[in-house]
């Protein structure tokens, strides 16, 4: 059968099983757009490119599918570069497809030429310029595998307009063998003598804690990591990236850990003398200044990534595997020696939960290290000042949000205050349903990649926590939203500043606030939304978010942005300043007088 | 053997020789060059060959190993995708060996003594002109450091070094 390049690329991708993909056109992709009027793949056509690549991540995020997004050659492929870079951060398989000039103009700064392969080096997994149409489909296949597997990750495809154009014979590579990788080798089982001592660790733990990240989401390990838990009696701290990856409901459970998580979390790992990171890379943000970060743990480091093992922390035992793989290993391994766990003590008695877990095995009860956990929750549960004189207190709208939608909710956040508040005061109790940049941290993020999470999973409620300043960088996505009718719901936790800066400001520049004013009503966040084809709803007093809540959630055609004016001068805490020891954690200021028994 | 390559067992070095096997693409040395500036890892030299399979190139990469872990190093470039394999030579198991060119400016009786020198090294005269000789050393880098420092006291008109290429060391039996 004989293709154009650009008829070729689309089939490859509906060969690839690519249901929808987000993009917009120019000149040099030109050719590729024609053929996806026949095309089965819904495309949807955004306002402007990044918009895109963040509806792909967030596509991604939840269907664990390989979100794609398409774009121009020039400014269109460099409005991906923030997904991309983003995307990289934060592991999400993405495949982004850009126009290139043709073959013969490459060098010659041709219009709209850009040497995007070059620009994304960096920030790609792996990219390919295409310069023959007979190249397309195998390179299609390659970027989709390389993609999706190993340690998922966005890759590029630069397609210049004759190759587009040119005539080749169709065919599609069927194994492994004809996608021309022989660089390309992830390594997914983990080595079985590393697993075994691992698990001798483990046994012998009277400190342990569950540190786990973004990879046992990735490897689909949600439910391998209840059993690990449940199996060893182990309390587990789930990152940013990793809320959702355990249930905060559950006894076991610790929460988020980090610059702004909870005492409890990052004490404990602290105090830990035994860290088992699942998927986790020791990011900054989770240990701090790094020689002064959990000093007593031994720790043993499970990642698909072997250039993650003893980057920023060397492990005592180091694994290079598949998250969940690995955890099922050591379940066996934990079988082996005989560790079964009580169902009794663990559903009732929180305390009682360790102890049932190894006393089976004869092991050292962790009494001791529950009731010091124990202990630090009760002294130091996360708090917020809930007496507001009439204003609105941002944690209060994520706490009525929280109560007000179902369980299984995807929450999708930007970058700031409203971000930690999102992830501190939310209750995580599924896999997938959480949505944020962590790595990256781009303002932005939210109103797009919510858009991708709801055409990826459209039988969910999709609510976007956003801030006033975020939501200005990419709010024209709620038109591609209208149009398309995606009807996602955003929060603004509208507090008039770029208030994360604010915050820095207030505490460690002496309240000298340089440029972080906004304005709480320029723009009109209400008429915006009206005007981009969305309910738009404001509330000024906290008698009104139930009911603004309760109104949003009522409407199911059209997109729905809500304006909580909130509390300009709230903090984020706890927090451990930037650079410094998370044994300085800084509670909120009605808790420092708070002391635990130690 | 010259006193600046005899070094006593065990010393710890602070260079470290990377094989690199990757496929001959376009792109592909921007690729390693990137990772090594994105990283903040230091090289000493990079050299480049063809390999008698087409498919393949090969680098000889010499990587400070103050700037990073050796192990961190070897992680990152084996993930990218265009590089098939990495063997590490410490520098106490293998032979290295680099190329000076150097071109001197001469009289009459600096001539004659420079064409001793490099007679001394076992090195040789490339090209001659009527003020300048152009001297060539194939050897150690320690050997070639010592030549330039000695070249030094001349007038150096121009030098180029190769950046060194390496293979592990015979064992004394067998092999
Ligand atoms: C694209 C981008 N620019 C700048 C920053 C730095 N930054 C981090 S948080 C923040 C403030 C965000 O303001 P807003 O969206 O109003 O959220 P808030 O902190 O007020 O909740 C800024 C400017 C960033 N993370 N991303
Ligand atoms: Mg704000």
């Amino acid at each position: 059968m004989r293709l154009t390049g650009a008829q070729a690329l689309i089939k490859s991708l509906e060969t690839q099983g690519v249901e929808v993909m987000f993009g917009l056109p120019g000149g040099a992709i030109l050719p590729v757009y024609d053929p996806i009027l026949d095309s089965s793949i819904r495309h949807i056509l955004v306002r402007h490119e990044q918009g895109a690549g963040h509806m792909a991540e967030g596509y991604a995020m939840v269907t664990g599918r390989p979100g794609v997004a398409m774009a121009t050659s020039g400014p269109g492929a460099t409005n991906v570069v923030t997904p991309l870079s983003n995307a990289y951060m934060d592991s999400t398989p993405l495949v982004v497809i850009t126009g290139q000039v043709s073959t013969s103009a490459i060098g010659s700064d041709a219009f709209q030429e850009c040497d995007i392969t070059g620009v994304t080096m960096g920030i790609t997994k792996h990219n390919w310029l295409v310069k023959r149409a007979e190249d397309i489909p195998r390179t299609v296949a390659a970027a989709f595998h390389v993609a999706t597997t190993g340690r998922p990750g966005p890759v590029l495809i630069d397609v210049p307009k004759d190759v587009s154009n040119a005539q080749m014979e169709w065919y599609w590579p069927e194994t492994e063998a004809d996608l021309d990788l022989p660089g390309y080798h992830p390594r997914t089982e983990g080595d079985p003598a590393a697993i075994a001592a691992a698990v001798e660790l483990m046994l012998r733990a009277e400190r342990p804690v569950l540190y786990v990240g973004g990879g046992a989401l990735k490897s689909r390990g949600a439910a391998a990591l209840i059993e690990l838990a449940e199996r060893t009696g182990f309390p587990v701290v789930t990152t940013l990236m990793a809320r959702g990856a355990f249930p905060d409901s559950h006894p076991l459970c610790l929460g988020m850990p980090g610059m702004h998580g909870n005492y409890t979390a990052v004490t404990a790992m602290q105090r830990a003398d035994l860290l088992v990171a699942l998927g986790s890379r020791f990011d900054d943000r989770v240990t701090g200044r790094v020689d002064a970060f959990a000093p007593g743990a031994k720790v043993i480091h499970v990642d698909i990534d072997p250039a993650e093992i003893a980057k920023v922390r060397v492990p005592e035992v180091a694994i290079v595997g598949d998250c969940r793989v690995v955890m099922e290993r050591m379940l066996d391994a934990l079988d082996a020696a005989g560790l079964v766990h009580d169902e009794a003590a663990v559903r009732t008695d929180r305390g009682a939960t360790a102890v049932a877990g190894s006393r089976a095995a004869g092991r050292p009860a962790r009494e001791g290290w529950w009731g010091q956990l124990r202990a630090w929750q009760r002294e130091y549960p996360l708090h917020y000042e809930a007496e507001s004189e009439g204003t609105v207190k941002p944690q209060m709208v994520v706490e009525t949000l929280r109560d007000l939608n179902p369980e299984d909710t995807i929450v999708v956040a930007g970058v700031g205050q409203h971000q930690m508040w999102a992830s501190q005061y939310w209750r995580f109790e599924h896999p997938y349903t959480w949505v944020n940049s962590g790595g990256a941290g781009t303002m932005g993020f939210a109103v797009p990649a919510a858009v991708g999470a709801k055409v990826g999973r459209p039988d969910k409620t999709v609510w976007a926590i956003d801030g006033d300043g975020c939501f200005q960088m990419t709010a024209q996505e709620l038109v591609t939203a209208s149009a398309e009718r995606i009807p996602i719901k955003v929060a603004i936790l509208n507090n008039a500043y770029l208030g994360m800066v604010r915050q820095w400001q207030e505490m460690f520049y002496a309240e000298r606030y340089s440029e972080v004013y906004l304005s709480p009503d320029l723009p009109d966040y209400v008429k915006w939304a009206e005007a981009m084809g969305c309910v738009g709803i404001r509330v000024e007093s906290p008698e009104e978010v139930a009911p603004a809540i309760e109104k949003a959630n009522a409407i199911d055609d059209r997109p729905v942005v809500v304006d909580f004016r909130t509390d300009a001068f709230e903090k984020v805490f706890p927090m451990v300043p930037a650079g410094g020891s998370n044994d300085d954690i800084v509670v909120h200021p009605n808790q420092a007088g708070a002391r635990v028994a130690q | 053997m010259t006193a600046a390559t005899a070094r006593s067992e065990g010393e710890s070095f602070r260079h470290h020789i990377l094989t690199v096997l990757v496929e001959n693409k376009a792109g592909v040395l921007a690729r390693v060059a990137g990772l090594f500036s994105r990283r903040g890892f230091n090289i000493f030299s990079l050299a480049v060959a063809p390999t008698d399979d087409e498919r393949f190139s090969r680098l000889t990469i010499v990587v400070d190993v103050e700037s990073a872990p050796l192990e961190q190093v070897i992680q990152q470039l084996d993930k990218l995708v265009n590089v098939v394999s990495i063997s590490q030579l410490a520098p106490d198991a293998a032979v290295e060996r680099e190329l000076m060119l150097a071109t001197v400016a001469v009289d009459a009786r600096l001539r004659s003594e420079i064409i001793e020198l490099v007679g001394v090294f076992r090195g040789e005269v490339v090209n001659v002109g009527p003020d300048r000789l152009t001297v060539m050393l194939a050897g150690s880098p320690d050997t070639l450091d010592d030549l330039e420092r000695l070249l030094g006291g001349y007038t150096i008109v121009e030098l180029q070094r190769s950046g060194r290429v390496a293979l592990p060391k015979l064992g004394r039996s067998g092999g």
